[in-house]
């Protein structure tokens, strides 16, 4: 068995056997082990879920919203040219300790400065240690990043080469967490660096006590955390144990929730929501994911260049049979790609209701009065925005068919669907998204900007340049309000020139026991477990 | 016997050559790229993909790598995963105990259970015990194990409430590892709750990993008894007078083990592959399940060392059952 060994595991072990703490633990089953305990290597939710709970960050997203919030950095300024982010950090913030290192100091500017440059800088002594792989820092961060400068010991300031808005939201997501230079240089010292990595010390609501790889996560709560200061009880850790319970079968997650070997069971297959309703101990949460779930016409195959066809097919479409049949009826059909859980979601607009008869007049308008032949991707992964991307498939192979469109459907395994669909070799293809943080450009920007056709993220080639020039304004300026305006009328020209054709705005659910308390689905980065206690 | 024995072990060594030739080229030939899939819908600039591809040493022309990978498993180097950065050996000796552990309870329970009913199948050939055995040895054996494991945790655990869902042992009880084997490992540390729990947490993946191996066994036996029980010497020593007992007992049994010795060694291999279902459903820290994860991530040296030490796992099982005849049957010992 793999276990790293932390601090007081020992005592853990014989306060938990003792059952003495038993009614103060939260056992929750999650669906895999994370791919590395230091977030800044990791794209996946796993790693973000374990260090959601270790590290904080300068800035966090409320839990169950989308609002940034104070955290580290307890305010901010942002110069006018917008180039320049000064954040002055919490005072008294403790670090969490483990065998090998107990922390003489608090949280200073030389945390967030190391935490940064660790990635930043190639000469680092931290850079290569574990991996070089920062793909959110070096893909969302990097770009626009010019220095990180320590101003004083409460003072860090970041300067960019160029206005970014959505830094503050990029800098809440978990590969931003804040580490240790005190540890960081201790472990050098030690000759040990890679424990930096494999035995986490954060300032967050809890400590990592063990892993076992495949098996269980191991937190207990801090006991004098910042929060407590801060008067902050919804980021306060209220269990004093949280154990995730590694469970990747998602049935084997139900039967555990079910008979209570844990209390709140994550991921849920969609064919089991009815039994978990009707079980009387059990509550069903949901909300609206931050997802985009759509078909991507080539606009750079022919006859997709022409907005009359793409418009025909989308109105030859049974979206809403479509969410009955593979979304179960939980997803909501939307005309907008940003979605209902982010602000700026534009809820005036419209879907194009399913009418073959006006698709049929617009495929004539364009001189393919008898259709076309064409293929269609089907997604091969059973992902939150696409339950099952076959039967969508079969469903709208149908529904086309009607008009006279005769889709052949294709697959392939999924990196190699990914490859092939960054080359642009479908005509016509299911892809979708999820946010990581809280700003409507993070999406727009990678998946429908007209500088994603160069790259390939633009699936659909979709290139509108009034809605790329407005996304590129947008993220030069800060003013939210100003900035809402800008996305609603991005939804707009993406609707007007059916950029492409959205599915829905699928829901998330978590079964939760009925002694669980205050659980708030979170849609943007790790899943905090602050603010939860279970009853007596 | 010296001989017999090197004959045995110089098979070994092309065996273990075709196996580092498979398990490096057919993950190669399955398509999907491991960067790509890693990135996932994000995606990932392309500059770093060609850096992260010069990294990993995907670079490099096939055979190329082959030879690397070749010349670095003779050093017992088997690599790091793509995934995780973590050396392979580490994380697959960290993962095998629990494998093991598994798959020793279920191939005991299987021979505890297939071998006495193989047998009173043959002795009572044709009675509606016959019958009851070999119909319930088809029905274990045709059992899909993913379907089976679930009704088991469904009856056992979540309607009767007696078994545990999945996992090793109940979230209260945190046992240091020494030997990896949590059943003896919370005796030494002297927790009998623990071990309780332990234990408890074995029967339903046991019995669902011993399922197929157990019906083989059961129909191997009373095939090998039947045809044993048909010899002249069986007749002789009943002629003789000899107790039914120690007919079947001494002079049967012994004979008809030879080829159900066979399938036991067989079956191991069957064990890690039904490991790799069972662990997934229950939730079990081993390697069948890591594995799984390898090959959705198409993590290359996760794949070809795991697939490799099972490989040796299972030759050194079946060399030992090859050695074991020797014991068992003199006749091979000393054939030429």
């Amino acid at each position: 068995m793999k276990i790293r060994h932390f601090a007081a595991a020992a005592a853990v072990a014989l306060a938990l056997q003792a059952g003495a703490v038993a009614a103060q633990t939260l056992v929750v089953c999650s669906e895999a082990s994370p791919d590395f305990l230091n977030p800044q290597f990791s794209s996946q939710n796993t790693a973000y879920d374990v260090a959601a709970q270790i590290y904080d960050r300068l800035v966090a997203t409320e839990r169950g919203g989308s609002q940034i919030i104070p955290s580290l950095a307890e305010s901010w300024t942002i110069s006018e040219d917008g180039l320049t982010y000064t954040f002055k950090l919490r005072s008294g913030v403790k670090w969490h300790a483990n065998k090998a290192f107990t922390p003489t100091r608090g949280l200073t500017a030389d945390d967030v400065v190391f935490s940064f440059q660790r990635m930043f800088d190639e000469n680092h002594p931290y850079h290569k240690v574990g991996s070089t792989n920062y793909q959110f820092f070096n893909e969302i961060v990097r770009p626009s990043l010019k220095a990180v400068e320590k101003v004083d010991d409460q003072t860090v300031r970041l300067i960019l080469s160029r206005p970014y808005a959505p830094l503050l939201s990029a800098l809440s997501v978990e590969p931003m967490s804040i580490l240790s230079a005190e540890y960081g240089n201790a472990m050098l010292k030690a000759n040990t660096p890679e424990q930096v990595n494999q035995a986490p010390i954060g300032t967050g609501p809890f400590s990592l006590l063990a892993y076992q790889k495949d098996a269980t996560i191991r937190f207990r709560a801090v006991p004098d955390h910042w929060t407590k200061a801060a008067g902050n009880p919804d980021r306060m850790a209220l269990v004093n144990d949280l154990i995730f319970v590694i469970t990747p079968d998602a049935s084997v997650r139900f039967a555990k929730v079910k008979s209570g070997e844990c209390q709140i069971a994550r991921y849920p297959n969609p064919g089991d929501l009815p039994a978990m309703r009707a079980d009387p101990n059990l509550t069903m949460l949901s909300g609206s994911i931050a997802d985009q779930s759509f078909l991507a016409f080539n606009q750079q195959k022919k006859p997709f260049d022409d907005k009359r066809v793409r418009e025909a097919l989308v109105y030859a479409t049974n979206i809403p049979a479509i969410i009955d049949a593979v979304y179960q009826g939980t997803g909501k059909q939307t005309a907008a790609i940003v979605p209902p859980s982010l602000w700026s979601h534009h809820e005036g607009l419209k879907p194009r209701p399913y009418d073959p008869e006006k698709a049929k007049a617009l495929l004539a308008e364009a001189g393919l009065p008898n259709g076309f032949k064409t293929t269609l991707w089907a997604i091969p992964v059973v992902r939150a925005y696409m339950p099952n991307g076959r039967r969508a498939a079969e469903l709208i192979q149908a529904d086309w068919a009607k008009i006279g469109v005769q889709a052949e459907i294709q697959s392939f395994e999924w990196g190699e669907y990914l490859k092939r669909g960054r080359a642009g070799d479908h005509e016509v293809g299911m892809f979708g998204y999820t946010w990581d943080y809280p700003d409507p450009s993070q999406i727009l920007l990678s998946g429908w900007h007209c500088d994603g056709v160069k790259t390939g993220a633009n699936r659909a080639r979709w290139c509108n340049k009034e809605f790329s020039d407005l996304l590129t304004k947008a993220n030069t300026i800060t003013d939210q309000g100003e900035r809402t305006k800008m996305f609603l009328r991005m939804q707009e020209i993406f609707q007007e020139d059916v950029g492409g054709l959205l599915f829905a705005n699928a829901q998330a659910f978590t079964p939760v026991r009925k002694d669980v308390k205050d659980y708030k689905i979170h849609f943007f980065g790790g899943q905090p477990f602050t603010g939860v206690s279970l009853a007596k | 016997m010296l001989r017999f024995i090197l004959t045995r072990v110089s098979l070994v060594i092309p065996t273990f050559i075709g196996i580092t030739l498979l398990a490096f080229f057919l993950i190669r030939l399955v398509p999907g790229d491991p960067i790509e899939t890693m990135a996932g819908e994000r995606g990932i600039d392309p500059a770093r993909h060609e850096l992260l591809r010069k990294e990993f040493g995907f670079d490099k022309p096939v055979l190329t790598q082959y030879g690397i990978y070749i010349s670095r498993v003779l050093q017992g180097d088997l690599g790091k995963s793509i995934v995780t950065r973590e050396s392979v050996i580490s994380e697959f000796s960290a993962l095998f105990p629990a494998t093991i552990e598994l798959a020793l309870c279920a191939i005991f329970l299987a021979l505890a259970i297939g071998l006495p009913a193989g047998i009173l199948a043959a002795v009572k050939r044709n009675s509606i015990f016959d019958h009851g055995v070999m119909g319930l040895s088809l029905t274990g054996y045709s059992m899909p194990i993913f379907w089976w494991g679930l009704l088991l945790i469904l009856l056992f655990s979540v309607q009767l409430g007696i078994t545990p869902v999945s996992g090793r042992i109940a979230v209260q009880y945190y046992i240091e590892p020494v030997t990896g084997f949590l059943t003896i490992d919370s005796l030494l540390a002297g927790d009998f709750g623990a071990f309780k729990s332990a234990l408890s947490h074995l029967v339903l993946p046991a019995i669902v990993l011993g399922t197929v191996p157990l019906a083989v066994i059961a129909r191997m036996t009373r095939s090998a008894m039947l045809e044993v029980l048909g010899e002249d010497y069986i007749r002789t020593a009943r002629a003789k007078g000899m107790a039914p007992l120690r007919v079947i007992a001494l002079h049967a049994l012994r004979n008809a083990l030879i080829p159900v010795v066979t399938v036991i060694g067989l079956q191991v291999g069957v064990l890690f592959t039904g490991a790799i279902l069972t662990e997934t459903i229950f939730s079990w820290p081993g390697v069948g399940k890591w594995l799984i994860e390898a090959i959705s991530r198409r993590d290359y040296p996760v794949l070809q060392g795991g697939t490799l030490l099972i490989g040796v796992v299972v030759m050194s099982v079946n060399l030992l059952v090859d050695l074991l005849y020797g014991l068992i049957n003199p006749r091979i010992r000393h054939a030429r």
